[in-house]
């Protein structure tokens, strides 16, 4: 298990935190050591690339409709605790030392190493969109508890309360709409931090209901996938909340509208054996665990030792289970770029068809 | 769930003790004379024919199907096969399918959906294998495709779990218009075992993990994720396996005449009305609540102000 980036103050010596939490969801790590809630104006692409859509800002097939009460959410998450500017973060994968500034900026990719972070919900949909065109919604609904669940240790519910506390979200997706280079598109994004990423009732809930609004506005849809499978502690409701959104995508697929799958570090379970495998596109960022099992499941199971790399992102690629591994800084004008095909490609159908009523 | 099937089941409540831990109901459904899913399919079904390998990779023992009569209906059936011995086991992967098991069932349902068959699948494994091979052909995404296929499937899908219901290896054959259990099978998000080690960190915890998890047939039907519970005979199904069969039929005949009635007796408009049908009946299931727009800071449950179960 990688560690993630050490704290090292001005003054005075480092203070690591350990791992705090294992669980079903595979290995949750302490990704809140550097507390980077502080968001910041997501860094310009090239402006060559971002020039690239300037010349043709075709008129749009899909529209987002604004919803007047929906305001951005994201701000409201900012700037709880800056990075104080000189501080020097030792990259817990290369071991150099970096400036965290020069991290911020670079979509906490090592500037060094080019080692990809963990990345909360959050911070994903600010690096993602165009700055301030997030409009989250169903960000009130919180998990039942339908087992009534307990173990020798803890309650469902308990667990439940802590971690919201804990990471200041109700739930482990954040779900809404806004615009990647001008162009509009609904956006789901899995925080690792909320019990793994898992998926429980509430995740399948807010995924499904994204889904049914982007069959209403006719816009794309992003979903960017971290997670360790399903919440084990809404047993059966979280398994079938596998067969509920890849239900709700088969109807997205049905009506002509692009699904692009995102994959991040770690993606297992199901998720991946679900919503997340059946996209259009199915991207995904360089070194992120991704398998069915997780290795330790497998190396249990088979009594054999896995090679190194397997079960990577560069792995999902060459067994021909992905499109592409992106890069987090290309990730905005590749989706761009798709988005764009799409776009013009749904612009040409709909042309074609009303040719064909008027030969009538 | 039919009125019908819940009065028979509550009559055979009173009639004999039942089989009511969960931990006893996992041993029973792993039990290695209980009737596998070739026992169901030859049971219940004439002339099968077993239609084999995925046209990409290879065939999978682990998980069979073919086409058969059902009662004077040609179907395509699907089910998890497990061995009675360990050299059986060997060749069945212990009814652990790998990707190409999974894309021989996307084949054949495709198929079924070409010719218009109902699809009867017999669910029994302790989840999809998660070996090196599973990796490197894709498992995942072969599960996936095969959940995607069967919400979208025109033909009418009933899917009884026989024995173990093991998480997304079982789900990839068990998206239906009806899933069906027998009175003693489990399914589970993951299993006891797996459950113990992840939420107890103690392996030998298992039995209070398959209590904790809600794993029975009763559990399940409460919650309104499975359709309907298969009385077995007292002891459990593998001690009277021919009365298991007469039953199994007449449930399974019960609920495909039924959807044959509602839906796909009435053209494409019932066909359509069968789909949204499965889709509701999926899109329903979940325990959620909505927090009161006005509410203060969440510090817990005790703070909700206003609750909307779904169920
Ligand atoms: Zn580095």
């Amino acid at each position: 298990m990688e560690k993630l980036f050490k704290r090292i103050p001005k003054v005075g010596g480092e203070s690591e935190k350990e791992p705090t939490e294992s669980s079903s969801e595979g290995t949750i790590e302490p990704q809140d050591q550097l507390k980077t809630e502080k968001v910041e104006k997501a860094p310009e692409i090239s402006p060559e690339k971002a020039k690239k859509h300037e010349g043709h800002t075709p008129k749009f097939s899909w529209s987002i409709k604004p919803q007047g009460d929906q305001k951005p959410k994201q701000a409201a998450r900012t700037d709880k605790a800056d990075i104080p500017d000189d501080l020097w973060i030792k990259c817990a994968h290369c071991k150099e030392l970096i400036y965290s500034k020069e991290f911020e900026n670079n979509k906490k990719v090592c500037p060094k190493c080019g080692f990809h972070f963990r990345l909360t919900a959050y911070e994903r949909v600010n690096f993602t969109l165009d700055e301030g065109s997030f409009e989250e919604i169903n960000a009130r609904l919180v998990t039942g508890d339908p087992l009534n669940f307990t173990t020798a240790t803890e309650t469902y519910q308990v667990k439940s309360d802590q971690t919201r506390a804990k990471t200041g979200l109700n739930e482990s997706i954040v779900t809404g709409f806004g615009t990647l280079e001008g162009l509009p598109v609904a956006l789901a994004v899995c925080d690792f931090n909320y019990m793994g990423g898992s998926m429980g009732s509430v995740f399948g809930e807010k995924l499904v209901r994204l889904v049914e609004q982007a069959l209403e506005r006719r816009v794309p849809l992003l979903a960017v996938s971290a997670s360790g499978g399903a919440r084990m502690h809404e047993g059966m409701f979280s398994l079938m909340q596998m067969a509920k959104t890849t239900a709700a995508f088969a109807r997205l697929g049905e009506a002509g509208l692009p699904f692009i799958s995102l994959l991040v570090d770690p993606c297992t379970g199901g998720v991946i054996a679900s919503y997340a495998s059946v996209a259009d596109i199915i991207l995904a960022e360089p070194g992120a665990l991704l398998g069915f099992a997780g290795p330790r499941v497998i190396e249990q199971v088979t009594k054999q030792k896995l090679p190194p790399g397997f079960q990577t992102a560069e792995f999902f690629l060459e067994h021909g289970m992905i499109d592409q591994v992106v890069a987090r800084k290309e990730l905005r004008p590749v989706i761009a770029k798709l988005l764009h095909h799409y776009q013009t490609a749904v612009a040409q159908n709909e042309a074609r068809e009303r040719e064909v009523t008027y030969a009538r | 769930m039919p009125d019908k099937e819940k009065d028979r089941k509550d009559r055979d409540k009173d009639k004999k003790p039942a089989i009511s831990g969960a931990w006893e109901k996992v041993l029973l459904a792993r039990h290695v004379q209980r009737p596998h899913a070739l026992d169901f399919i030859n049971g219940l079904t004439k002339d099968f024919m077993e239609l084999r390998g995925d046209r990409h990779f290879g065939d999978d023992a682990a998980l069979v199907g073919g086409i058969a009569q059902f009662e004077g209906r040609t179907v395509m059936v699907l089910g998890n096969q497990k061995g009675r011995d360990t050299k059986e086991n060997i060749y069945r992967n212990f009814g652990t399918a790998r990707a190409e098991g999974y894309r021989k069932a996307f084949r054949l349902m495709q198929h079924a959906a070409k010719f218009k068959l109902p699809i009867l699948t017999f669910v029994d494994t302790g989840g999809a294998f998660p070996g090196k091979e599973s990796e490197e052909r894709g498992i995942a995404v072969a599960l996936a495709e095969n959940i995607l296929l069967m919400s979208r499937l025109p033909v009418p899908i009933i899917s009884l779990v026989t024995g173990e219901g093991g998480s997304g290896g079982a789900l990839a054959i068990s998206v239906s218009d009806r899933l069906l259990m027998l009175e003693n099978a489990v399914y589970s998000v993951a299993s006891p075992e797996g459950s113990a080690t992840i939420l107890w960190r103690d392996v030998s915890q298992a039995a209070a993990a398959a209590e904790a998890m809600k794993i029975t047939a009763p559990d399940l039907l409460g919650f309104g994720i499975i359709d309907g519970v298969i009385p077995e005979p007292a002891g459990g199904a593998h001690t009277n396996p021919n009365e298991m069969m007469v039953t199994a039929r007449e449930y399974m005949l019960r609920n495909l005449t039924e959807l044959e009635d509602k839906y796909t007796s009435r053209g494409e408009a019932g066909i359509q009305a069968m789909l949204e049908a499965r889709y509701q009946k999926y899109r329903k299931i979940g325990s959620w609540q909505e927090l009161a727009e006005q509410a203060p800071e969440l510090n817990g449950l005790s703070d909700i102000l206003q609750a909307n179960p779904s169920h």
